[in-house]
C-alpha cells in the first residue's frame, strides 16, 4: 500500500540563503541561493517550490548550472504577491526551498541528435540548465540551435551569456523580438518564424520548447512543418500548483499531473489534451 | 477461532457492541461513529451505543435528505450522511509547519505527526473503498502525506455491511459495495428482523480478532451467516441509483466537447458542495499566516474545491474559467482521469454528491445522458 | 544568364520546380544588391518588383506618428520580401529596408503576372508556392498581436 516513503516531510521546506540578486529585465530577477543543508541535485527542466516567509510559495524552475548543485539559481518574474516578495529578496535574505520536483528535459534521449531549443520570454530560464548541460557535453550532440523570442530587446534574458554563446562556433543562435525600437538591429517577428530558417536535420533532432502556452502551440506547429515528429518534441507546461507532490490536485492536466508527469512532456503524449479547451 | 480467519463469524448483541466501544477506549482509541445532529446523521465522537441514531432512517434523493423514524430499533438503519471519514483522516484544515526568525536565521518547525488514534464505527463498503482510494493518492505514491499516514495507520476500522440502500446509492454499479470486502479490522452485519437484535461479526485483521476475543460473543450459526448474506443481497437489490461504469472512462474522454456539459453548467451553481461531501475528493490549498512583525509565520493546508475560480488560476486568468469546464473537470476526474492518474476509480457510488447538491445534479444521470446521446 | 538560372533554381522558394516553369520565371528575374540602409521599396509605391533574399536581412517597417519607423518583421535569407504584387492595386503597404548588405533575386512582378495569366499551369504553381508563405505570415502576425509575453496588468 505504501511504496517508497521518504522519512522527510515533503511539505516542509528547507532554509536557503540568497547569495546574489541580478536584474534581467522589467520585473525579472535572478536569485542565486545556497541551501543551509545540501539539497538534492536537480536535472535540467525540474523546478522547486520557493517560499517567501509569511507570503507564500510558488513553483519556480531551476535556471542555473546542474553541474553546480551547491548554488541554485532561479529566475523569477514578479507577477503577484509571492513572486514579487521573492524578487525583493537580496543577499543574506532567507527563503524556503522544496524540491527539486518533476520530469525534466530529455537529456538522455538527445545524444547523437541535433537539439533545437525554442524559447519564448521567460521560457528561456527553464531551458538554460539544458543549454549548460548540452554545451558541457558538446561532443555528444549533433547541431545545437537556440531560437529565442522576447517581447522587446529589454526583455531578453541572459544577454551577456547569449553573446558569449554566440562567440562559440558550435551553437547556432537566433534571437528575435516581437516589438522593436528603431535602434534594434536584430530579427523582428515571432520566434516561430525562426524555425523555418534554422539549419538542422528534422529526422535526427529533438526540440525542447518552453514559453507561454500559445507560443508553444505555434512553435510545435512550426516544428511539425519543418519535419519533426511529434515524439521528438518536448514542451514544459505550467499549471497552478500548491504542493508539487500530487497531494493538492491543482496541477491536473486531464489525465496527468504537471508536477509528477511533467512539467516537461513529450508532445505526442499530451497532444490530445492540448487540443481541449479549459481542460 | 483464529483471529484472522474471516470465514468464521461471531455474533454479538448491542451490549456486545457497547463492550467493543469500551475495549477500543481502553486501547486509547477515539471512538467515532454515526450520531444524529441538526437533522442529519453525521460522524462524531460516541461514548456509548446510546449515542447511535437508534430507530432512524433517511430518505435521500437529488438535492433531498430527510430523516424518518423506523419501526424497529436498528442502530445502523440508514445510509451515508453528509460526513465522510476524510474529515478525520484528512482534516478540513491543518497546520503543516511554522517558522520563527531567530538571530541566526529562520528555524522551521514541522507540525508534529498526529498521535491521535481513531476507531471508526460503521464504515460502509463505499467508504472503505474511498479510504483505500485516498490511501493511493496520499500515501501510495513516491511521496507520502505523513500526517494522513499517521492517522491512517493508527486507525481501527469497524466496517458495516449495509442493511439499507439510500435513494442515491449506486455502489453496486461501481463494484464497491454494499458488502465490505476488506480493509477493516472487524465487520458487522446488523440483524433486526428476526427476533433478537444482534450483529454478525467478521474479522479482517489480527487486531480485530484480538479485540473480538475480549467481547461477549458466540459463534454464528449457519442460519445467522445466511441471514447476514441475505441482508446484503436485499440491499444490493434495492440500490437507489445505477450507473453503468465499465466503459465510463472512455465514454467521458471521447465526449469532452459534448453539449451536455453546457446543459449541466446552466444548472450548476459551482458551490463545491459535491467536492466537500465526496469521500474521495482530496484537493487542498495552502495558506500563509504571520504575526504582526512577521517574526513567526506558519503554513496550513485546507480543503479546496475544483469548482472555485482560484483553483486553476495562473497569472492572467483561470484555466477553467467556465462552470462547464469546472463541472467537467470534477466529473471526468472522478470517473475517468482518476484511472489514468492513480489506477482506480475516483467515485465509489456513495451518492453524497447527488443528495447534497442544492440543485440535485446527479452524476449517474449525467453519465446516462452522455451515453444515451451516442449512436450505439 | 546561366548563373542567374542556377541561383533562381537553388532558392528555397523555387525548390523542386519543373525546368519549363523555371525557364519562364527566370525570364522575369535579375540579380540585385542593396547596401545597408538602402530601401528595397517604400509604402505607396507600385509593387513592380518583389525579392527572393539570398543573403542579408531586410526590415519591414511602417511609419507610426510619434514613433518613427517601426519594424514589425525582419526577413532573412531564403525568404520572400513583398506580397502586394500579387493582388490589385499592386502597391506596397510598408517600407522594406536592408539592414546589412543584402543580395536578392528581383522578380519583375508585371512580367510574372503576365506569364501566369498566359499559362495557368504556371499560375497555379506560383499560387501553390505563395499560399503557404501567406498563411505563415498571417499566423505569425496573429501570434504577434496576442502579445503572449506581456505581463498581464
Ligand atoms: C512548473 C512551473 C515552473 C515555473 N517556473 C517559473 C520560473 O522559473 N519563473 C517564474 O517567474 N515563474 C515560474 N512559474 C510561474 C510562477 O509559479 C507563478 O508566476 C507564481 O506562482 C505566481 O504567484 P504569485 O503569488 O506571485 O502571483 P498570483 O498571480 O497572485 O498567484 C496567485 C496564485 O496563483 C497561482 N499561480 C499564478 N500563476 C501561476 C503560474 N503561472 N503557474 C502556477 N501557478 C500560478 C499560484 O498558486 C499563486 O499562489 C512556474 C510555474 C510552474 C507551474
Ligand atoms: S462522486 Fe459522488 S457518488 Fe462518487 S464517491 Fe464522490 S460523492 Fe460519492
Ligand atoms: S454539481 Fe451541485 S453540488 Fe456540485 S458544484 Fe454544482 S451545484 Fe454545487
Amino acid at each position: 500500500m505504501t511504496a517508497a516513503i521518504t522519512a522527510a516531510d515533503p511539505m516542509v521546506p528547507r532554509v536557503a540563503r540568497v547569495l546574489r540578486r541580478r536584474r534581467n529585465g522589467p520585473q525579472v530577477f535572478t536569485l542565486d541561493v545556497e541551501p543551509e543543508d545540501p539539497a538534492p541535485a536537480f536535472a535540467p527542466g525540474q523546478f522547486s517550490m520557493l517560499t517567501a516567509f509569511g507570503v507564500g510559495e510558488a513553483p519556480i524552475s531551476a535556471s542555473g548550472d546542474p553541474a553546480e548543485p551547491g548554488r541554485l539559481v532561479y529566475t523569477i518574474r514578479a507577477v503577484g504577491p509571492v513572486s514579487s516578495a521573492l524578487t525583493r529578496l537580496g543577499p543574506g535574505d532567507l527563503l524556503g526551498l522544496r524540491g527539486p520536483f518533476g520530469m525534466g528535459w530529455p537529456m538522455v534521449e538527445a545524444p547523437g541528435r541535433d537539439v533545437v531549443i525554442v524559447a519564448g520570454g521567460l521560457g528561456l530560464a527553464p531551458l538554460r540548465p539544458a543549454l549548460y548541460r548540452l554545451l558541457a557535453e558538446r561532443a555528444r550532440y549533433g547541431k545545437i540551435v537556440l531560437l529565442y523570442g522576447a517581447r522587446g530587446p529589454a526583455d531578453i534574458l541572459f544577454r551577456n551569456e547569449i553573446e558569449s554563446w554566440r562567440r562559440r562556433l558550435d551553437i547556432d543562435i537566433a534571437v528575435t523580438v516581437d516589438h522593436a525600437p528603431p535602434d534594434w538591429r536584430g530579427h523582428v517577428g515571432v520566434v516561430t518564424r525562426l524555425i523555418a530558417r534554422a539549419d538542422f536535420d528534422p529526422l535526427h533532432a529533438v526540440a525542447l520548447v518552453c514559453g507561454p502556452e500559445v507560443m508553444m502551440r505555434f512553435a510545435i506547429a512550426g516544428l511539425g512543418e519543418a519535419g519533426l515528429a511529434d515524439d521528438a518534441i518536448y514542451l514544459s507546461m505550467e499549471r497552478n500548483m500548491k504542493c508539487a507532490v500530487v497531494f493538492c490536485g491543482h496541477c491536473q492536466f486531464g489525465t496527468v499531473f504537471v508536477c509528477r508527469d511533467g512539467p516537461v512532456f513529450r508532445y505526442d503524449r499530451v497532444r490530445s489534451l492540448l487540443a481541449v479547451k479549459e481542460i | 477461532m483464529s483471529p484472522t480467519d474471516s470465514t468464521q463469524h461471531a455474533v454479538v448483541t448491542p451490549e456486545g457492541l457497547q463492550a467493543l466501544f469500551e475495549a477500543l477506549k481502553r486501547r486509547n482509541y477515539r471512538v467515532i461513529g454515526p450520531i444524529l445532529r441538526d437533522g442529519a446523521i453525521i460522524f462524531d465522537d460516541i461514548a456509548s451505543v446510546g449515542d447511535l441514531p437508534k430507530g432512524w432512517t433517511d430518505e435521500q434523493d437529488g438535492g433531498h435528505y430527510r430523516l424518518h423514524r423506523r419501526d424497529d430499533g436498528a442502530l445502523f438503519g440508514y445510509a451515508v450522511g453528509p460526513h465522510s471519514w476524510k474529515k478525520f483522516l484528512l482534516p478540513a484544515t491543518q497546520r503543516l509547519w511554522s517558522a520563527e526568525r531567530t538571530e541566526h536565521g529562520v528555524a522551521i518547525t514541522p507540525e508534529p505527526r498526529p498521535s491521535e488514534r481513531f476507531a471508526f464505527i460503521g464504515v460502509r463498503a463505499c467508504d472503505l473503498n474511498a479510504i483505500a482510494i485516498q490511501d493511493r493518492v496520499l500515501i501510495g505514491g513516491a511521496q507520502a502525506d505523513l500526517r494522513y499516514q499517521s492517522r491512517r495507520q493508527g486507525a481501527f476500522i469497524v466496517a458495516l455491511n449495509c442493511g439499507v440502500a439510500g435513494g442515491t446509492c449506486f455502489c453496486a454499479s461501481m463494484h464497491t459495495g454494499p458488502k465490505a470486502s476488506g480493509g477493516y479490522d472487524l465487520v458487522l452485519t446488523e440483524l433486526v428482523d428476526d427476533g433478537e437484535h444482534r450483529f454478525v461479526v467478521g474479522v479482517g485483521s489480527e487486531g480485530g480478532g484480538t479485540v473480538l476475543a475480549e467481547l461477549p460473543h458466540r459463534s454464528a450459526a449457519s442460519e445467522e451467516v445466511a441471514a447476514a448474506e441475505a441482508v446484503v443481497a436485499h440491499t444490493l437489490a434495492n440500490m437507489g441509483r445505477a450507473m453503468y461504469s465499465d466503459d465510463v472512462h472512455d465514454l467521458l474522454l471521447r465526449n469532452l466537447d459534448h453539449p451536455r456539459w453546457d446543459e449541466v453548467a446552466a444548472r450548476c451553481l459551482t458551490c463545491g458542495n459535491c467536492t466537500l461531501v465526496c469521500p474521495t475528493c482530496f484537493c487542498t490549498t495552502v495558506e500563509e499566516s504571520s504575526d504582526l512583525d512577521g517574526s513567526r509565520t506558519a503554513r496550513s493546508q485546507r480543503w479546496d474545491s475544483c469548482f472555485t475560480m482560484d483553483f486553476s488560476y495562473i497569472h492572467g486568468g483561470s484555466v477553467r474559467a467556465t462552470a462547464r469546464s469546472r463541472y467537467r473537470q470534477w466529473m471526468t476526474h472522478k470517473l475517468a482521469t482518476w484511472w489514468d492518474q492513480f489506477g482506480t476509480t475516483g467515485c465509489v457510488g456513495c451518492g453524497r454528491c447527488i443528495t447534497w447538491c442544492p440543485v440535485g445534479i446527479d452524476i449517474t444521470e449525467e453519465v446516462a445522458a452522455i451515453r444515451g446521446s451516442e449512436p450505439s | 544568364m546561366e548563373g542567374l538560372e542556377r541561383i533562381v533554381k537553388e532558392h528555397p522558394f523555387f525548390a523542386g520546380m519543373q525546368n519549363a516553369f523555371c525557364d519562364l520565371v527566370c525570364g522575369c528575374a535579375r540579380n540585385v544588391r542593396f547596401e545597408a540602409g538602402q530601401y528595397l521599396f517604400h509604402e505607396g509605391e507600385p509593387a513592380d518588383w518583389f525579392y527572393l533574399l539570398r543573403h542579408g536581412r531586410v526590415a519591414l517597417q511602417v511609419a507610426v506618428p510619434g514613433r518613427g519607423a517601426v519594424t514589425f518583421q525582419t526577413m532573412a535569407e531564403g525568404e520572400i520580401v513583398g506580397l502586394s504584387w500579387l493582388i490589385p492595386p499592386y502597391r506596397w503597404t510598408y517600407d522594406a529596408k536592408a539592414i546589412g548588405l543584402t543580395r536578392a533575386i528581383a522578380m519583375d512582378a508585371k512580367c510574372l503576372r503576365e506569364k501566369c495569366e498566359a499559362d495557368h499551369d504556371l499560375g497555379y504553381e506560383m499560387m501553390k508556392r505563395f499560399m503557404p508563405v501567406l498563411i505563415q505570415r498571417l499566423q505569425a502576425t496573429r501570434l504577434q498581436i496576442l502579445d503572449v509575453y506581456g505581463t498581464p496588468a
